[in-house]
Parts: structure tokens; sequence; C-alpha cells
């Protein structure tokens, strides 16, 4: 762990007063810590979180006994914003016992990021189902292995995504592709509660920056 | 995916139970979110836990909850029932993030902001 060095090094400012949550969501291997890494001003840290509660078993599917506990480890890496909001990226598995803590860990969190490999479609869709249960916005980003390339249309097809999820090519390696991620889902965010709210507001930031929309 | 010797799942849980004075469920209902901010109000003083310690230490600049999980190697949850030893000692202050029930296209459009200027 280098934990200790990579924190030290790059301390919040003193005037830092208010924390924001984006998700990173995905199977294992697809390449969420690459993405957080990519962006993050500090090396990603792992940390973990344990459940031991009776509330795991409300929706426990997989037999755990009530004495087991539950632990999902998690990667996270930070962007400072400006003077006062910082933003925290978490890196988290999409598997079914991951969710147990998603309440816990990621209540009020911006949105979502799913990051998908096209050549194991099947691992997002249980994500997707969940975020979508749980009315979390979210993005669905491919990111490239350099495989056969999908149509946009096979992929929301495969993902049985909503028309109005954005999905998004990107590369996890690339800082800029991976902020332009973050941008399209923050952006995503904001144009669903402008567009639910009070309706004073203009509607999406404009879309200059907007990556290849798939 | 975790390195040898985190807490927490390769230890005995004795050591956990022994940190928290045997205290288990607070995190359950903790003020203490993920991203909260942490601040040292005072420094550490002789006899003081090590852990309670170790985390004035770190947070003498503002340092998320999660930041200090990792650092002290504990799982989240027991690292929130030290945290609340130590707010309600008054040796740590709490910056919560701002939650409403939408969120504020001020701060949506702040942080779009800020991810451009990356």
């Amino acid at each position: 762990m280098d934990s200790a060095t990579s924190r030290a090094s790059a301390p919040l400012g003193a005037s830092a007063d208010n924390g924001l949550k984006i998700v990173v969501v995905g199977g294992f291997g697809v390449g969420k810590t690459t993405l957080v890494r990519s962006v993050s001003e500090i090396r990603p840290l792992n940390t973990e979180e344990t459940m031991t509660q009776a509330g795991a078993s409300v929706d426990d599917l997989t037999g755990v006994g009530a004495k087991t506990a539950t632990t999902v480890a998690f990667d996270f890496g930070r962007i400072t914003l400006d003077a006062r909001n910082v933003l925290y990226l978490f890196g988290a598995p999409g598997q079914q016992r991951f969710w147990f803590l998603w309440d816990r860990l990621f209540s009020g969190t911006l949105g979502a990021v799913v990051l998908v490999d096209t050549r194991r479609i099947d691992d997002s869709w249980y994500a997707i189902d969940r975020l979508e249960k749980h009315g979390t916005p979210f993005v669905v980003a491919c990111n490239d292995f350099g495989g056969p390339e999908f149509a946009p249309e096979q992929i929301r097809e495969a993902l049985d995504l909503d028309p109005h999820v954005p999905l998004v090519r990107c590369d996890a390696r690339s800082r800029e592709s991976s902020k332009l991620v973050l941008i399209t889902l923050v952006e995503h965010v904001a144009a669903l509660y402008a567009g639910a709210g009070a309706g004073t507001r203009p509607a999406a930031p404009a879309r200059a920056s907007r990556q290849e929309l798939v | 995916m975790s390195g040898p010797g985190r807490p927490g799942r390769d230890d005995s849980p004795d050591r956990l139970y022994t940190l928290t004075g045997g205290r288990s469920r607070s995190g359950e209902n903790s003020p203490f979110d993920l991203v909260t901010l942490v601040v040292a109000e005072c420094d550490p003083a002789p006899g003081m836990q090590s852990e309670h310690a170790a985390i004035l230490r770190m947070t003498e600049r503002p340092t998320a909850v999660v930041e200090i999980a990792a650092e002290l190697r504990l799982p989240v949850s027991i690292t929130k029932i030290l945290l609340t030893d130590l707010l309600d000692a008054g040796r740590v202050s709490a910056r919560h993030p701002r939650r409403e029930a939408v969120p504020d296209l001020d701060i949506l459009e702040q942080v779009l902001v800020g991810l451009r200027n990356l």
C-alpha cells in the first residue's frame, strides 16, 4: 500500500467543505481502476466495508448466513474541483453482493458510470438493472479494448438500454477521454434535474465538449 | 485487491472489537458519510488511543472519511465509530456533504466547470 505517501503529497485546501461522489461500476477487469487513476489527483486508494448486520439478509439470495460478514473492497480517487468542492470517484465491483452496501456507501451520489467491455457485455446487465431500481442517474461508457466494433444500436439493444441514457465510447487509460465520460454524466444529471425542476433554468449546458456520442 | 495485513478481513476480529470497545453497530446510524470531510480541532495528546491520534495527525487539513479508512487500513464502519468518538469529544469537526433531495444545479454547474478545467 502506498496510501500514506500518495495522500500526504496532495492535502486538500483548508476551505474544502463539500465532498461529492461519482461511482464507476463494472465487472472485473473492465478498467474501473484505470479510469479512476487517469483522472485522479491521488494514486487510487483501496478500502473496504463490511456488513455483518441483519440488513444483509433482507434481499440475500445467496444463502449467506446471518453471522457471515459481507465484505466489499473498492478503489477511489479524488479530484479537487475548486476551493470548496471535492469530487471522489469510486470504482465499485458490479457483482451482486456489492449492492447490499450500495445505500450505505453511495447514497447521495451524483450519478454512476457503467463501464462496459463489449466483449463481455452480459457483465453489465445486473448493474444497469440495479441503478435503474435505485433511481441513480447513469451513463454507459464502453471501454475500448481494441476488439471488434459494435454499432451503438447493437450495444443499446444488447444492454436493453433506455434511449435517454447516454452511451459513449472511451479509453479509460486516457485522462481526456475519462474526463469526458464524467462530463457526459454530469451534463446528463443536470439535464435530468433541470427538466424535472422548476423549469426556470436553461436545460442541458452547452455540449461543445461532448465526446463522440454513440 | 487488499494488501497483506489489511485488518477486517485477514486479522482476527478481536482487534477490531478492541479498537471500538466492542461496538459494531453505531456505523449504521453514523452521521458520517463516506465523503464527509473531517478536520482536526486539536493535536494528538499522550495517552490517546493510537488510532485517534493517527486520525488527528492526518486531518490537519480536511480529509474524507474514506481516505482516513484507507490510511488506517480499517473498514469504513470501524473508522466511523472512531470518528464519532472524536466528534463527540470535540476533537474533530465534520463538514458533511450538502444533501438535497435533488442535486443543486449550481453545484452541478460548479462540478462541470471543475471537470472541464482539469
